[in-house]
């Protein structure tokens, strides 16, 4: 019996190779370098690592083809995605790496492993010990995030999906301050995560008792020609969208959202609120345009309703928020309502419009995070929306970039969410759900008032006594808001450049 | 280059204004009111050069903007939008010098009001010179984050309330437009093979009947919360009352006409059949709006409130206008919109002025004007004047054109419309007798008369007022020509003339 190597091209998948290789230096920094050089080797080693990412991904931009046996394909969107990840991974490190904004040194905890409240932990902190294995995990996450929309069969869906997740689940645990809530967070994330993850394999065995594959392109034909049992399809449909509807938080599978959005650190909190949404939904539209497209009659009805439920509710739940933190995760549920419309209008203007819109949306999520980050009293950042009044009379320029982001969350024109919010709305009226425009315009109205009640606290009423203050913005969360405040910007006002790319780009292989 | 050149202008003497150093207010003050003089001398050199024979856009600039959603950055004016923009462009500096002091309670600098101002007049313009829908959705909406922020930070005790009760209004009604320019967009997609938001190609559109009616409708809401036509009103009183004189005469002068506005240049040539189908109903709402309006501010207590509540009767009259389709009804509705912006302007600015030496708004806090400061009380007697239309007074000439016309239509709501005149005698002689005559109220006895920079500024609207109540046929000559070009595009059939004529 011949052995016969696979086939990979290795070209095609090297900037998620780049993104794996740099994370094992990571690794290897941090066993055999001293304690105070890592920050020093790992903040430079990781950004490097995520440019040459982004410097091949823009070599290989235009490729269409299925690689690593089929287990990988890179095309336009995958490209695209990809490009987006690292490009707002880079953002999210920036922040992560920020040392100069906590008295106590960096955002995360001295000593993960130490029990909130115990001697261990006081002593990790008293002797100032500062911890940097979270780079490596961030680009675990991001190669993990890389490769879940590339993905062309459900086992690699699967272990991408496994990949982006674990690291997460660690990096939520790791907040220096309000452990327990932090700890909290991680645990719900990981038990609900692992819970999806057995419902996305248990379907993705359904599926493969129905085609006899795993793989996207066989699902696709045995769908077409009807060669299985439809139990075994529509099962297995229904418990693989449990496990993506949950990594996206629609409704009714978003109910970790706003505790790990709130317990995790708030750079952390960044990345994954718009990384992982990118990586799941650009994952979420391959699985359903290519491998379920022929049964789209079987789950654009059901789509349609989650959407539905996901902006209104989503929209509802984020008015009575007082956290600042609590409120954008119920906005990033909305938002995941209104980019399903996208996916549910199954038509090329629909997936362009995702793209754009997660596109627009990572980087106004980012922004809006790395401001949370900013507004601080003695005990660390203040998150209750009570803090943030008057903070238009304090430090007018941050309240300008947040109100910007707000905006551009709640899509007034001039700001890159109107255009996507355009995007995907037409998309989903051409394709007939007439519907989900309107529930899409409704919310956004409801949706517009949470966003703008924060406008109002920070313009028009005066700062609390001793409230938190804005310190000197440092250079490196100034970096990571000038991009995200340019990029929501830019593409208000002249989005032309990049729905010409998506457009070009906006065709799975299969 | 013109219509450019005027959006242009404003925004860099904003950025100007942003640019300089903290305390540097008066500098502030001066580049704001010579860029808007600068601007509004611009609008007079390019409506010299409008050729009024002409029904179709003129000065039209095009060019690419998103091109895979076929959005252009598309300028063009007709009558109605030249006669509009140049409300906004006369209106612009003589607020800002009548203003010159407000601002000063505000929660910011003044150099952030005039910046403001500014950045609101591009708007303005922008919102009447686009042909594109896109790009008019897009200056409609951004038009709402200056205006918010005008109410919010530098208006009355209740500024916030009204500043975010005016914005989510708004942001309803400017949602539901957008529902409705998708569906055009979709439909341009699908029936010209590429889609476009071009104002005349969309008036080819073939829309069957039972789209065009929901896409009507989600125009017309949008336009009728922004005009404001009762039930959709209540939002006005209180930002009226919350922002500053120079605000409300911006947002209710100017805004608001781009409610009216758009029912003119978009639901009527867009949707013909649905104008049709839903005119008789908006001419119900147009009636009540007028009496309902006029009954409410002879009860008001407040000036700006009676102010605001006498302009929901005035946007009833031109709503009437627009939508009793004859071209004499529709000239007049035009013409309203115009004198409207000026007899408003000078009734706020005057009611600013006696409420900023009284510190309070109450009516009744005021009497025997006439006898303190005869200067401010006889500005304030021609402004209410003109506002209930005295025959040599530009108002006048408009609402008789808006009556006649409906009659020839709708007579019983022209009838019933007619009473409104009694009504608006009522309000405003009230209030003129209340304030201005009578005992001279405790408190009142020292209140200055007018300085010269008040004296300058309302000068030329009281100008306006009556140069326009002789010489309507200035405007009229360019009005009337996009009128039936208007009407020609909703196919409305003129009714034979009645004998008077």
């Amino acid at each position: 019996m011949n052995f016969v190597a696979p086939v990979i091209n290795y070209s095609q998948v090297l900037p998620i190779l780049i993104v794996l290789g740099t994370a094992l230096l990571g690794v290897i920094v941090e066993a055999f370098f001293a304690r105070d050089r890592r920050y020093q080797i790992q903040v430079p080693l990781s950004i490097a690592g995520l440019v040459l990412a982004f410097v091949w991904i823009l070599k290989i931009r235009g490729t269409t083809s299925i690689t690593a046996e089929s287990a990988v394909a890179i095309d336009g969107p995958a490209l695209v995605l990809q490009g987006a990840i690292v490009i707002l991974g880079i953002a999210g490190l920036l922040l992560i790496a920020e040392r100069k904004l906590d008295s106590s040194g960096d955002a995360f905890v001295a000593q993960a492993a130490a029990i909130p409240g115990s001697e261990a932990e006081r002593t990790a902190t008293l002797a100032k010990l500062t911890q940097t294995e979270v780079f490596p995990l961030t680009l675990f996450a991001i190669a993990g995030m890389m490769l879940f929309p590339a993905a062309n069969d459900l086992v690699t869906m699967f272990v991408a999906l496994e990949v982006l997740s674990l690291p997460l689940y660690l990096m939520s645990g790791l907040a220096r301050r309000r452990r327990l809530l932090s700890q909290e967070a991680a645990l719900k994330y990981f038990l609900l995560g692992a819970f999806s993850s057995a419902f996305f394999l248990y379907g993705a065995a359904f599926l493969y008792g129905y085609s006899g594959s795993v793989g996207f392109r066989q699902i696709r034909e045995a769908i077409q020609t009807n060669a299985g049992n439809d139990v075994f399809l529509l099962t297995g449909i229904a418990l693989v969208s449990v496990g993506l509807l949950f990594k996206v938080s629609a409704v009714p599978f978003h109910s970790w959202t706003p505790d790990v959005y709130q317990g995790a650190p708030t750079p952390v909190t960044a990345f994954m609120a718009a990384c992982t949404k990118i990586a799941a939904f650009g994952a979420f539209a391959r699985l359903f345009y290519v491998g379920l497209s022929g049964a789209r009659w079987d789950w654009r009805p059901m789509l349609t309703v989650i959407a539905i439920a996901t902006m209104v509710l989503g929209a509802l739940w984020a008015l009575t928020q007082t956290d600042i933190k609590r409120m954008l995760a119920y906005s990033s549920v909305a938002h995941s309502g209104f980019i399903l419309t996208g996916i549910v209008a199954t038509n090329k203007a629909g997936l362009s419009g995702t793209l754009f819109y997660l596109v627009t949306y990572g980087f106004t999520t980012i922004g809006a995070f790395a401001i949370v980050t900013l507004v601080r009293n003695a005990s660390g950042e203040a998150t209750h929306i009570s803090g943030y009044a008057g903070l238009g009379k304090r430090s007018p320029w941050i309240a300008m970039l947040l109100s910007l982001f707000l905006l551009g969350l709640a899509g007034i024109p001039l700001t890159s969410g109107f255009v996507a919010k355009f995007a995907v709305f037409s998309a989903a009226y051409e394709s007939g759900s007439t519907a989900l425009v309107i529930f899409g315009v409704l919310t956004s109205a409801i949706a517009a008032f949470f966003y703008i009640r924060l406008i109002v606290l920070m313009f028009f009423q005066d700062p609390e006594e001793d409230g938190p203050t804005v310190a000197a913005v440092p250079l490196m969360t100034t970096a990571a808001i000038a991009l995200c405040a340019t990029v929501t910007l830019v593409l208000g006002i002249l989005p032309n450049a990049l729905v010409h790319v998506i457009d070009a780009a906006s065709r799975f292989v299969f | 280059m013109y219509l450019s050149s005027l959006l242009l202008l404003p925004l860099i003497g904003s950025a100007v204004i942003a640019a300089l150093p903290a305390g540097r207010t008066l500098l502030a003050k001066q580049i704001a009111l010579g860029t808007s003089v600068l601007t509004a001398l611009l609008g007079i050199a390019m409506a010299l050069q409008f050729d009024r024979a002409l029904g179709t856009f003129q000065f039209v600039e095009s060019h690419e903007w998103i091109t895979s959603f076929g959005v252009k950055y598309g300028l063009g004016i007709d009558g109605t939008g030249l006669v509009l923009i140049l409300m906004a462009l006369f209106l612009a500096p003589i607020v800002i010098l009548a203003s010159w002091n407000e601002g000063q309670g505000g929660r910011f600098s003044q150099k952030a009001f005039f910046a403001l101002l500014l950045v609101l007049e591009t708007f303005m313009v922008g919102v009447f010179a686009a042909t594109d829908v896109f790009l008019f959705y897009v200056f409609f909406e951004a038009m709402l984050i200056p205006v918010y922020f005008l109410i919010g930070s530098f208006g009355g005790p209740n500024r916030s309330y009204a500043a975010v009760k005016f914005l989510l209004y708004s942001l309803l009604g400017g949602l539901l437009m957008l529902a409705a320019v998708i569906g055009l967009y979709v439909l341009t997609k699908s029936q010209f093979g590429a889609p476009t938001f071009d104002v005349t190609e969309l008036s080819a559109l073939n829309i069957d009947q039972n789209l065009q009616r929901w896409l009507f409708l989600g125009f017309f809401i949008a336009f009728a919360i922004k005009a404001p036509m009762w039930p959709l009103h209540t939002w006005l009183p209180d930002a009226a009352s919350a922002a500053t004189p120079g605000t409300a005469i911006l947002l209710i002068g100017v805004l608001d006409k781009v409610g009216t506005y758009g029912m003119i240049r978009y639901c009527l040539p867009l949707f013909p059949e649905a104008s049709h189908y839903f005119a008789p109903a908006i001419v119900v709402l147009a009636v009540i709006s007028i009496i309902y309006g006029a009954i409410l501010a002879i009860g008001q207590k407040d000036l700006k409130r009676l102010i605001a509540f006498t302009s929901i009767s005035h946007f009833g009259f031109i709503v009437l206008g627009i939508f009793a389709m004859t071209s004499t009804a529709g000239a007049g509705a035009t013409l309203y919109m115009f004198n409207h912006g000026f007899s408003t302007a000078a009734l706020f600015m005057v009611a600013g002025w006696m409420i900023s030496r009284r510190n309070s708004s109450t009516i009744a806090d005021f009497g025997g004007l006439q006898r303190v400061t005869p200067v401010m009380a006889w500005m304030f007697f021609i402004a209410g004047m003109s506002s209930l239309a005295l025959p040599g007074l530009s108002s006048f000439i408009s609402e008789v054109l808006v009556l006649v016309g409906a009659y020839q239509t709708y007579p019983v709501a022209a009838i019933i419309s007619t009473f409104a005149i009694v009504l608006a005698a009522l309000y405003i002689l009230i209030v003129v007798q209340r304030s201005l005559h009578g005992p001279i109220a405790p408190g009142n006895e020292t209140l200055p008369d007018l300085t010269t920079r008040e004296r300058v500024a309302i000068a030329p609207v009281i100008a306006i007022i009556i140069f326009l109540g002789f010489v309507p046929s200035v405007l009229l000559n360019v009005i009337n020509p996009t009128v039936s070009h208007t009407l020609m595009q909703v196919q409305a059939t003129e009714p034979t003339p009645t004998a008077g004529e």
